[in-house]
């Protein structure tokens, strides 16, 4: 069986490749694809974990099902949101939103 | 399962619920005109909803229901019923928004992340703490970007957005680890876990790490705060009152909850952390806010600094302190809530948020100004309002647990707060409109204005002068903590 710590550093690895994208990339819509590799990641982790120790103990399931449905929600939210912004603006890139500013 | 402490443990989630559908069901009946009623609706039930929870929902012996994933005591029941209070009067200031106060989905989704900040209150495992935190969240996304046609508000909700998934998604991927290392969800056998597993101070610090990220946004601690002035400023004025006040006190009842109960063997590596957060907090929201222009930043940068203030009662990680933490929060909701309230019911008739404005309001409607002078002398610290015994019960734990530096800290940075909120206030009283014909331009308040507006008043003066049954529920509530 392949060792618990393959599936952390994957996890690891994808977390941070995400975690890259949000903080270098300017669209909008590539931001919200760096978080859903790091809600990716943030997967692997919980069942890996689940699978390693207690199999009977259903925790790290339901939380991966849980993490699944929340990101769902989050980027529906958040890609309608990136649409209101678009029709105000003609911009999905994060820089040129630079309205509020002090 | 299902026996009758479940149901009382989440009474008010119910009734908040059965609310919301209520909405939904009238709102399309009324006509145009009509749907601000929503809002009395909105009030009206919440204030009913606690009534009945006063009544039938109140806790006895801690216990935990729904599986572990609740637990039912004081500190939960105390919380939610000051965010029920806040959302009440933020569905009264609402009501009268140009754009956003007639449209029941406003009031709906008010209502949506209500409930989940009363999960959050009470909520003793990571897959509730998690969803509870997201429930939250989420409405609050669409509500700062709720005008839109309004190019600020767009902006104010994509920008909410993306830095909240990013936070809460770092901080899931601690949960994650959490769960990983201590093979459990439930708060109370991770913190066994750790006690017997000895894992290494630096594998906890860094799990620490990664889940104060998603609470410092919570809360908008610095370095995570970049997202508030710019919401506050650009959401709709209500929702941004809400959000700094009932949504920060959300994150302060999960910080008190995971960091005492789930965490107090790394208690060591986490308080020198949070009293850096707290000193950093404080300083950089009160320099940040001294040359503010626009009242909103100014009551952003605030808020960041009062995060400050209240992460000193976390650190000193004591009875008294947590006590104070409630406490503090209960002040702060009230009188952040009144000058939210203010500035909206200002910026409703003069459509104007700059300072330099606001001259000669106490000739335009002395009792604004008056109330005004509440708010903002309670955010100061000032006697007789609730800021002033709440800064006093913070500092006070502050000492009592050897954080001298950071109490010094503190008082430091009321005295730069008080310069910038006497500053508003002097634009208020001793100055006067251009043309100083201020009983030409009144700005008068209507009902749902006044209603919400003096309850918040009683509120900061009754926390202020009769604080003794507030500190008592307070400390009533944090004993489950240390027990």
């Amino acid at each position: 069986m392949v060792p618990l710590s393959w599936y952390l550093m994957f996890a690891a690895a994808l977390f941070s490749i995400g975690l890259f994208g949000v903080l270098t990339r300017r669209n909008a819509i590539a931001i919200l694809l760096g978080v859903e590799l790091m809600l990716n990641a943030v997967n692997i982790n919980l069942v890996a974990f689940w699978r390693y120790s207690d199999v009977m103990a259903m925790a790290g399931q339901v939380f991966a099902v849980i993490v699944f449905a929340v990101a769902a929600a989050e980027v529906s939210v958040g890609l309608a949101l990136v649409i209101s912004v678009y029709r105000r603006r003609n911009t999905v890139v994060a820089d040129e939103l630079d309205m509020l500013k002090w | 399962m299902f026996t009758p402490i479940t149901f009382a443990s989440i009474l008010p989630e119910i009734l908040i619920l059965a609310l919301g559908l209520l909405i939904l069901i009238f709102e399309p009946f009324w006509k145009e005109d009509q749907r601000r009623n929503a809002g009395w609706l909105t009030a009206g039930g919440l204030l009913v909803t606690m009534i009945v929870s006063l009544l039938f929902g109140r806790p006895g012996e801690p216990t935990a229901t729904l599986g572990g994933m609740i637990r039912f005591d004081w500190l939960g029941f105390f919380l939610k019923m000051l965010f029920m209070f806040a959302g009440a009067a933020t569905a009264l200031l609402l009501m009268d928004h140009e754009k956003a106060g007639k449209r029941g989905e406003a009031y709906l989704l008010l209502l949506a992340s209500l409930l989940g900040m009363n999960l959050m209150a009470v909520s003793s495992d990571l897959v509730m703490l998690y969803l509870a935190i997201e429930t939250a969240s989420i409405p609050l996304y669409i509500l700062s970007g709720f005008l839109l046609n309004d190019e600020r508000s767009t902006e104010a909700g994509f920008k909410y957005l993306l830095f909240g998934t990013v936070a809460s998604t770092v901080m899931l991927y601690g949960f994650s680890l959490v769960y990983g290392f201590s093979g459990t969800t439930d708060l109370v056998e991770i913190a066994a876990m750790f006690t017997s597993s000895n894992l290494s101070p630096l594998l906890g610090f860094g799990v620490l790490v990664l889940i104060l990220v998603g609470l410092g946004f919570k809360v908008s601690a610095v370095p995570f705060h970049f997202w508030a002035p710019d919401v506050y400023q650009g959401a709709p004025t209500p929702v941004a009152g809400y959000l700094s006040t009932a949504s920060k006190a959300a994150g302060f009842a999960v910080v008190l909850r995971l960091f005492f109960i789930a965490f107090p063997d790394f208690s060591e590596v986490w308080m020198p952390i949070l009293a850096l957060l707290a000193a950093i907090s404080m300083t950089v929201g009160n320099l940040l806010a001294l040359p503010q222009t626009n009242i909103k930043r100014l009551l952003a940068f605030s808020s960041i600094s009062h995060a400050g203030y209240a992460l000193i009662g976390v650190v000193a990680f004591s009875e008294l302190g947590a006590t104070s933490v409630v406490f503090y929060l209960a002040a702060y909701i009230a009188t952040n809530l009144l000058a939210f309230g203010i500035v909206m019911a200002f910026s409703r008739i003069t459509g104007l948020e700059e300072i330099t404005d606001y001259a000669g309001l106490s000739r335009r409607n002395p009792l604004l100004a008056l109330m005004m002078l509440a708010a903002f002398l309670s955010l100061a610290g000032m006697p007789p309002f609730g800021g002033f015994v709440a800064k006093v019960f913070v500092f006070a734990a502050g000492v009592e647990a050897n954080f001298v530096w950071l109490v010094i800290v503190g008082i430091l940075n009321s005295i730069i707060g008080v310069y910038y909120y006497l500053n508003v206030l002097k634009y208020v009283y001793l100055y006067r409109m251009p043309g100083e014909d201020e009983e030409q331009h009144p700005v008068p308040l209507t009902r749902p204005y006044t209603i919400a507006l003096v309850m918040l008043v009683v509120g900061v003066v009754l926390i202020g002068t009769v604080f003794a049954p507030w500190f008592g529920w307070s400390s009533d509530g944090v004993f489950v903590l240390f027990n």
